[in-house]
């Protein structure tokens, strides 16, 4: 199957020539599983690029490895230029620190209250007061249009749709230059995804973030993303600006986006099935 | 046979690396124990649940435990005539062997499963990967906290079991057995030493540094969903309980006489 990829450049993007991310050739196998087999992605400054891709076809590894929370085993990472993958710990946490990241099922601390998840970096990292952080967790919880009553709530304690927008609050509150959402509307309603995603976009703009974003949900892609990248067999079998999604000519990425149940995906999925 | 030798060698391989991996966990948790920054209510809240929560459990244990042993003691020495010797058994069996073992086994069901319960949880629900991305090492913040909490909380409340393990002979040697109460104590303290309490103390930091160490690394390395969590726990109390009876034999070897 060709392999078809487009820069998908926009305004946003021509800004600035280096990529704000830049993942080259990496590859992570898990035993003898090859789990991604040569990622090429490039994401620009101040640019919303979603990834899509069937069920563990390895879009939350990419995360993972861009992250450092999972070492590839080859190919180059870089953000904004700066070679990341092979470099030191001290290097790697450094970094860390400009990016946000939510999970698709929250990962808010269970035994912490709400203020204390939202601030947690501000409060471990940079020792910010007990005062100065519920003042802060108040405020960012706010702008996601959750009671400020909320914070001393503990996570257990508040509905799926409430979780998220507390995890998109941790993720933005020590304002980070790149933001990653793992699956955020997964499991929600439509109408609560769809303020979820109306707050990613504030989120991102108010910031003036890049975002990398993780869905399958084709709807919530139109709106939050400026280009759109689709990993399938370990690579990133396209990618280009979200209008184009629809009329690709890759018929696995057909599939994908129009949900269609049969077709290449579906065969391929078949083929592995009766493989064992 | 040669499929025989090939899962031989497969278990030895297995064994291997498991040693390796844990060998290299322990490492990483005590250098990460030594370093700054120090999460000292993460360590007060592992204080407050290792040492003060789990007082009743190891109480209870020891006092039925310094009863019985009274019973028993008395039952075999007084064939012999040698019913006297009650006490100095007691305190010496409680605070040498039984005090030390028992809260050890008892805190590793407690604190061991429920260490591994909540940070293999931890590692089901992205909350491990959240901490990395929030430019906290989870190494210190969990694992570093539990280990020294662990170790410096075990010593204490076996102190306090010994206390409680011996009362629960006197009660016994006193109310049941009709020894007369002043004897009874200047037999518990007259060939009583400070190497018999330190030895206990001793075990006991082992085992409460082996505990937290079993139940952070199953937890930490916990499989995917409920499934892996239970058997993380599982792993915990039954890895940390034999290493608790492995760990007293050399103990008690090392320093023998």
């Amino acid at each position: 199957m060709a392999k078809k990829t487009d820069t998908g450049s926009t305004d946003k993007g021509s800004k600035t020539a280096v990529p704000k991310i830049e993942m080259r050739d990496v590859v992570k196998s898990f035993g003898s599983k090859r789990v991604l087999k040569g990622i090429d992605l490039a994401v620009n400054a101040e640019e919303s690029l979603a990834l899509i891709g069937t069920s563990g076809c390895g879009k939350s590894i990419t995360l993972k490895c861009l992250l450092g929370l999972i070492t590839a085993d080859g190919g180059s990472i870089k953000v904004d230029g700066t070679e990341i993958l092979g470099t030191d710990r001290r290097t790697l946490e450094g970094m860390r620190r400009r990016f946000g990241m939510t999970f698709q099922f929250g990962a808010l601390f269970d035994s912490l209250p709400i203020w204390e998840n939202v601030t947690f970096r501000l409060r471990q990292q940079q020792k910010m007061n007990r005062a100065d952080a519920r003042d802060l967790a108040v405020d960012t919880i706010t702008q996601l249009g959750l009671s400020p009553q909320v914070i001393d709530q503990y996570p257990a304690e508040l509905s799926g749709g409430m979780q998220k927008r507390v995890a998109l609050a941790r993720a933005i509150a020590d304002k980070p230059e790149i933001l990653l959402f793992d699956e955020p509307t997964s499991g929600l309603d439509p109408i609560t995804g769809g303020v979820i995603d109306r707050l990613i976009i504030d989120a991102v703009k108010r910031l003036g973030a890049t975002a990398m974003t993780i869905s399958h949900d084709m709807a919530s892609v139109r709106r939050i993303a400026d280009k759109v990248a689709m990993i399938h067999n370990g690579v990133i079998i396209w990618c280009g600006s979200v209008e184009k999604m629809d009329d690709t000519g890759v018929p696995v990425v057909d599939q994908f986006v129009h949900g269609r149940a049969e077709g290449p995906l579906t065969t391929a999925a078949k083929e592995e099935a009766r493989r064992g | 046979m040669i499929g025989f030798l090939q899962n031989i060698g497969r278990a030895a391989l297995g064994f291997l690396a498991a040693f390796g991996r844990i060998t290299l966990f322990t490492a990483n948790a005590v250098r990460w124990t030594c370093l700054p920054p120090y999460y000292m209510r993460q360590f007060f809240r592992q204080v407050l649940d290792i040492g003060y929560f789990s007082l009743p459990v190891v109480g209870l244990t020891t006092l039925f435990s310094g009863m019985v042993l009274a019973l028993q003691s008395y039952t075999g020495f007084a064939r012999f005539s040698a019913e006297d010797t009650v006490a100095t058994v007691v305190v010496l069996s409680v605070t040498r062997e039984l005090g030390p073992v028992l809260a050890g086994l008892m805190v590793a069901g407690r604190i061991g499963a429920s260490m591994a319960a909540e940070i293999g949880t931890m590692r089901v629900t992205d909350q491990i990967d959240a901490l990395d991305t929030l430019s906290t090492r989870p190494m210190q913040y969990l694992v570093a906290p539990r280990i020294l909490a662990g170790t410096i909380c075990l010593p204490f409340l076996v102190l306090i079991g010994d206390l409680i393990g011996v009362f629960g002979g006197y009660i016994v040697g006193v109310y049941r057995l009709g020894f007369n109460p002043s004897i009874y104590l200047s037999r518990t303290l007259e060939y009583l030493e400070f190497s018999d309490v330190t030895l206990g103390l001793i075990k006991a930091a082992v085992f409460g540094f082996l505990i937290a160490l079993m139940g952070c690394y199953h937890g930490y390395n916990s499989g995917r969903g409920a499934e892996g969590v239970g058997r993380a726990t599982t792993n915990a109390v039954v890895s940390s309980s034999i290493l608790i009876l492995i760990s007293n034999y050399l103990v008690t070897a090392l320093f023998f006489g």
